[in-house]
């Protein structure tokens, strides 16, 4: 039954890069954004957590389409970024890892954000007192004891990312061994006569990685509550 | 070396002190909303006076006419809390190590083992917060606040969260500190007889006012 294919093998590794380096880049993006949302009051955070969150309620369609129409080669940042960097998104597997750090995104910031709220600022205070400037205070309280948080919206992002579809294919299309991963090969294998037994064996790979990203992502969950008490 | 000459509104409440001390340890005495813990979080600068001036140690620390208000980080000031406020993602002997790391000073062995006898916290330094009793929480929060070297330290009802037993347990350390740190200190108290004990001046704080200042005499 797992006998995999090299054509499948290439679905299933770039599935996997796409969504390490989707995961890998909005993280920082994350961390920032949940202390944002956790920690400050500003003009228009309601309009930016609503931002945060539209690839969530949008139909992914939309997304890759609204993907296609700003980072496409023809589109306003694309081709400055194309004709200026050399970057391009557009049917490459970049693309399809831009899709897919959009669409994991909610899922990433969220339990970042909620470790950040659950964290005692009095223990920042105290670290404040002990000399520990403001950005010192953040890599050695803050940080640390948001860790736990921090790798749960890794992993949740990363198991959103490597399901991705709609707005991958939208995007960046279905090419083999470019854009193709998982999901899309999935899908073209059951259009496909014969392609059934193919596509059950990726339907239980992506089965797998999802289900190991949500128990790792429980397992961090209450890492976080034991390291809060100070166990 | 402590200056203080501040006005602060906090909704309804104002608080206006004004005193200078020069003793070992400084009591800020009041029953609770009388303004202490307001009075000695601006002498920690968390936070800002409306109007006034604070001077630690000849430093002018706060002073909003000439627009100076010192970062809490940048004013040595040691600071105990009533709830510890220990670190809970390092054991104690890191928590203990903190200010010195921040502080960026050199290592001094013979003043950290000073401290750690001082206390008698040698046999916690593996252990994390969660696993310590009250009181001991309370002496490892000391030994945090000496070893950052602080010019003054402020104890803002340390033995607070204690039970008598407990309390009875700690107040010996805090008159060896006392008597053999040679740190100035400002404590903040609501009991007589803790104050008593430990203070050798007296800042009487009543609805936000300074109703007395002098010795311990003047706690009747």
């Amino acid at each position: 039954m797992l006998d995999i294919s090299p054509a499948e093998w290439t679905a299933i590794l770039l599935s996997l890069r796409v969504a390490v380096i989707a995961t890998l880049v909005a993280t920082p993006f994350g961390i920032a954004l949940a202390w944002l949302l956790a920690r400050k009051d500003f003009w228009g955070k309601a309009v930016l957590d609503a931002v945060v969150h539209l690839p969530l309620v949008l139909p992914p369609v939309v997304t890759g389409y609204l993907l296609l129409l700003t980072f496409g080669r023809r589109g306003l940042v694309g081709a400055f970024l194309a004709d200026h960097l050399g970057i391009v998104f557009a049917f490459r597997w970049t693309g399809a890892a831009l899709a897919c750090g959009v669409m994991s995104f909610p899922l990433l910031v969220r339990p970042m954000r909620l470790s950040i709220e659950a964290i005692d600022r009095r223990l920042e205070q105290a670290a404040e007192t002990l000399g520990a400037a403001p950005f010192k205070v953040f890599f050695t309280v803050t940080l640390p004891l948001a860790l736990p948080g921090v790798l749960a919206g890794m992993v949740l992002g990363f198991a959103k990312a490597i399901g991705e579809f709609g707005a991958t294919i939208t995007f960046v299309s279905n090419i083999p061994g470019e854009t193709q991963t998982i999901s899309s090969a999935i899908y073209s294998l059951i259009q496909t006569p014969d392609g059934d037994t193919a596509a059950g064996r990726l339907v239980i790979i992506s089965v797998v990685i999802a289900l190991g990203a949500l128990i790792a992502a429980e397992w961090f969950a209450r890492r976080a509550t034991a390291r809060l008490h100070g166990n | 070396m402590l200056r203080v000459d501040v006005e602060k509104q906090l909704g309804e409440f104002s608080l206006q002190a004004s005193f200078e001390s020069e003793g070992r340890v400084t009591g800020l005495f009041g029953a609770s909303g009388a303004g202490k813990s307001s009075l000695i979080n601006m002498i920690a600068g968390l936070l800002r006076p409306d109007r006034g001036t604070i001077v630690i140690d000849g430093e002018t620390v706060d002073d909003t006419a000439a627009g100076i208000h010192v970062p809490t980080y940048r004013r040595r000031i040691g600071y105990v809390f009533q709830d510890a406020r220990l670190f809970p993602h390092l054991n104690v002997a890191q928590n203990l190590d903190y200010g010195r790391r921040m502080n960026r000073l050199p290592s001094d062995p013979a003043q950290h083992k000073r401290v750690v006898e001082l206390l008698d916290i040698g046999p916690l330094l593996d252990r994390r917060p969660g696993k310590l009793s009250g009181g001991e929480r309370q002496r490892v929060a000391l030994g945090r606040a000496l070893l950052s070297k602080p010019r003054l330290l402020l104890l803002d009802e340390p033995l607070g969260a204690l039970d008598e037993g407990r309390k009875l347990e700690i107040l010996p350390y805090l008159v060896r500190l006392r008597d053999e740190a040679n740190i100035p200190m400002v404590y903040v108290s609501h009991d007589v007889a803790e104050l008593r004990q430990l203070a050798t001046q007296i800042v009487m704080l009543r609805q936000g006012r300074v109703t007395s200042f002098g010795g311990v005499k003047v706690l009747t």
